[in-house]
């Protein structure tokens, strides 16, 4: 396929990895900041084809891990009413809640469909009339214009039997959060290459003039992934701080100016408990007022209950660049993908789940 | 070659959709019995009209199986829950180095379901089983309330015969062993992910469907030493090393640009972030063979259509023992376990 095969050529991971130990003359810590970037460098085993001291810290990027416990058992219950239809991205259903998942939900009757695109769930709901639709609108920059653009097409077609439970979150903040721990231990990062191209570069270069650390922008891809680790690995040994594009192919400076035009229409900025960190100040996105009769949360009248987490699990830590998931004790032994016991477990794209799939246990 | 008359031998205007009564012992069930199913599935030992079917005792031994099939929708790109029915356990007999000789159908039918399309799926599966040269010996009828099915379950068991002491199962792989592939993996999982509400999408995927007895049968009758035989189905290529890893204790080494996945069922793949290895096929199956006998392994399957991508993908191996490690592209090795479950689209 296009941009897929060409990008896993090992001739060129070759030469590119040949060119990374060239350049490299002392340790550095590299996080990459999406999930699918953790679950492409441990899948191919990049990590272990740098050189000694380079270290790439898994970053919070991963939507499905950090949408917090809270917000999955209000899933719960909304989908549980007997006349509702809830509409889901299928990596959702097995993530559980205090009590449940949607999956157990679905067993006892509730009527759950997976969906592909947030439109077909409109659609249903327009098949429906006599059901209340409700859409799972979660993830990162990637989906909001997306997720935006049903809720603005429901708002366009008057259809009155549809809402979304939102639960949108931007990693910008989510890197702040990083950098600014006394903890921090990443010295540069590898930004989302998907989410850059929705948002364009800019909030990265406010990012690197203030803290002084190297972003470039990476891709998916084995050949992405060596070549955002190379420029990252070149601006480190040159101490420079720029935000760099070795995503080209798909980021552009500005971003997606239509995307963005649709989701100031609908979201704004809010704060937002991330699941395994906890609150951030800005750093999700909810409906506007214009848009509040869309609002699932509103028109189900639910209230969230604070949920502890589990004090054992270190997913936060890992969350954050501290720690890696073989450091933790529970790891592989009572944590696994069908028992998760946080975060990062949670979702194949979480770091626990791809260390637990494609790494030797012992 | 289609034998069958075509239109439905149930007048459509008299019972347009199949009625509680046509499981219920009376007139109508004996009229679906005798006009459709014996129509389709005709052979001398269902026209014995016994309780039980009276078959030949023959030497050797038999191989004995039983499958559901509940697969929705009905019917999809290559193939339809009928023809999946008798090939599925068509299969799972040639992995027993059997030959398939008979199979019982029993349908559970939701209240409801068109007689057409019912018509369809006995055709469907009367023409599969004289393709394969087995018989439906015995069957089976229930009807069930509306909203208690799925339009329609089959269950099938199936008897073969092969002769005594075939030694073809996990527990005589050996390391070293090469382990083959029959053919390109993961259309029949794209196939009815296709067609699927909610995520159905464009593609000219049809499933890889197909009967293995005479690929299997080929295999044997040339003499090779064939260690241990399974058909792909449900967990892909992914769940069936794990199996023999487990059960035969010894590792699963697996070369990933080794291993036959068509392109468009690659790129499919991408789009909805599912894994190839996983994804399952209905007419695939892995051979575990010694070194020597490779390339007339090869040669063999891909005499056939059902074989002409058959590759060796890896070889069984002493270390890591109960596991399957797969060298990437990049040359590096990784771990290979069971999906957990069905396998979900990506949020992104």
């Amino acid at each position: 396929m296009k941009y897929i095969d060409e990008f896993r050529n090992p001739q060129l991971a070759q030469a590119l990895i040949a060119q990374i130990q060239k350049v490299v003359t002392r340790p550095h810590v590299i996080m990459e900041v999406c999930g699918g970037q953790t679950h492409a460098i441990v899948k191919y085993g990049i990590d272990k084809l740098l050189p000694r001291g380079v270290e790439l810290v898994h970053g919070p990027g991963c939507p499905v891990c950090v949408t917090p416990v809270e917000l999955i058992d209000k899933a719960v219950e909304i989908a549980a009413l007997p006349h509702v239809i809830f509409c889901s991205f299928g990596d959702m259903l097995r993530v559980p809640g205090t009590q449940k998942d949607l999956f157990s939900v679905k067993a006892e009757g509730g009527d759950i469909r997976v969906v592909y695109s947030p439109l077909d769930a409109l659609k249903i709901a327009k098949e429906n009339q006599d059901k209340e639709v409700v859409f799972f609108a979660i993830g990162f920059e990637t989906t909001a214009p997306g997720n935006a653009m049903v809720v603005y097409q429901a708002r366009e077609q008057h259809v009155s039997n549809f809402s979304v439970l939102v639960s949108h979150v931007l990693v910008p903040p989510a890197v702040e959060a990083v950098l600014s721990s006394p903890e921090n231990k990443v010295q540069g990062f590898l930004a989302a290459g998907h989410v850059c191209t929705v948002m364009g570069l800019e909030e990265y270069e406010r990012l690197a003039e203030k803290y002084h650390v190297p972003f470039v922008i990476t891709g998916f891809e084995p050949l992405d992934l060596l070549w955002g680790i190379y420029q990252c690995l070149k601006q480190l040994e040159e101490r420079r701080y720029d935000v760099e594009n070795a995503y080209a192919r798909s980021v552009r400076h500005d971003g997606n100016v239509h995307a963005k035009q649709i989701m100031r229409k609908v979201f704004r900025i809010a704060t937002r408990k991330w699941r395994g960190i906890g609150p951030i100040e800005n750093s999700g996105y909810e409906l506007t007022e214009d848009y509040a009769a869309y609002d699932a949360q509103k028109k189900f009248g639910l209230t969230l209950y604070q949920v502890e987490e589990n004090t054992e699990c270190i997913s936060g830590l890992i969350l954050r660049g501290l720690k890696k998931p073989d450091e933790c004790p529970l790891f592989a032994r009572s944590c696994s993908p069908e028992h998760p016991y946080g975060a990062t477990m949670v979702s194949s794209e979480g770091a626990c789940a791809a260390y637990y799939l494609y790494r030797a246990r012992s | 070659m289609n034998d069958f008359n075509v239109s439905c031998p149930i007048p459509v205007k008299d019972y347009p959709y199949v009625l509680l009564s046509h499981g219920s012992g009376g007139k109508l069930m004996y009229q679906l019995i005798n006009k459709m199913f014996l129509k389709a599935f005709e052979n001398d030992i269902l026209l014995q009209g016994h309780d039980a079917a009276v078959l030949p005792a023959e030497a050797g031994e038999l191989a004995f199986t039983t499958d559901s099939y509940v697969v929705h929708p009905l019917f999809f790109p290559g193939g339809d829950i009928g023809s999946m029915a008798v090939y599925g356990t068509v299969n799972d007999l040639s992995m027993a180095g059997a030959r398939p000789k008979y199979i019982s159908v029993g349908f559970i039918i939701e209240e409801g379901l068109a007689m057409d399309t019912l018509w369809r799926i006995v055709q469907s599966m009367g023409q599969a089983a004289q393709r394969v040269g087995v018989q439906i010996a015995t069957g089976d009828t229930k009807v069930v309330d509306k909203g208690h099915g799925d339009g329609i379950f089959i269950n099938t068991a199936g008897i073969g015969v092969l002769p005594a002491n075939q030694a073809i199962g996990p527990g005589h792989i050996q390391s070293g062993d090469a382990i083959i592939v029959s053919g390109d993996i993961g259309r029949h999982g794209i196939a009815i992910m296709s067609v699927r509400q909610g995520i159905a999408f464009e593609t000219e995927i049809t499933s890889d469907l197909a009967p293995l007895h005479r690929l299997v049968q080929s295999l044997l009758d040339a003499g090779l030493n064939i260690h241990c035989l399974r058909d792909l189905t449900r967990g892909g290529l992914a769940t069936t090393l794990n199996e023999f890893a487990r059960s035969s204790h010894r590792g699963m080494k697996i070369d990933e640009n080794a291993v036959p996945v068509r392109q468009d069922v690659v790129n499919a793949c991408e789009i909805l972030g599912f894994d190839p290895l996983q994804m399952a096929c209905e007419g695939r199956c892995v051979i575990c063979v010694p070194q020597d006998q490779v390339e007339q392994t090869l040669a063999i399957c891909r005499d056939f259509p059902e074989g002409q991508s058959a590759s060796v993908v890896g070889r069984v191996i002493d270390s890591a023992p109960g596991q399957v490690v797969l060298q990437t592209p990049l040359g590096v090795d990784r771990l290979i376990d069971m999906p957990t479950g069905e396998q979900l689209p990506r949020i992104c």
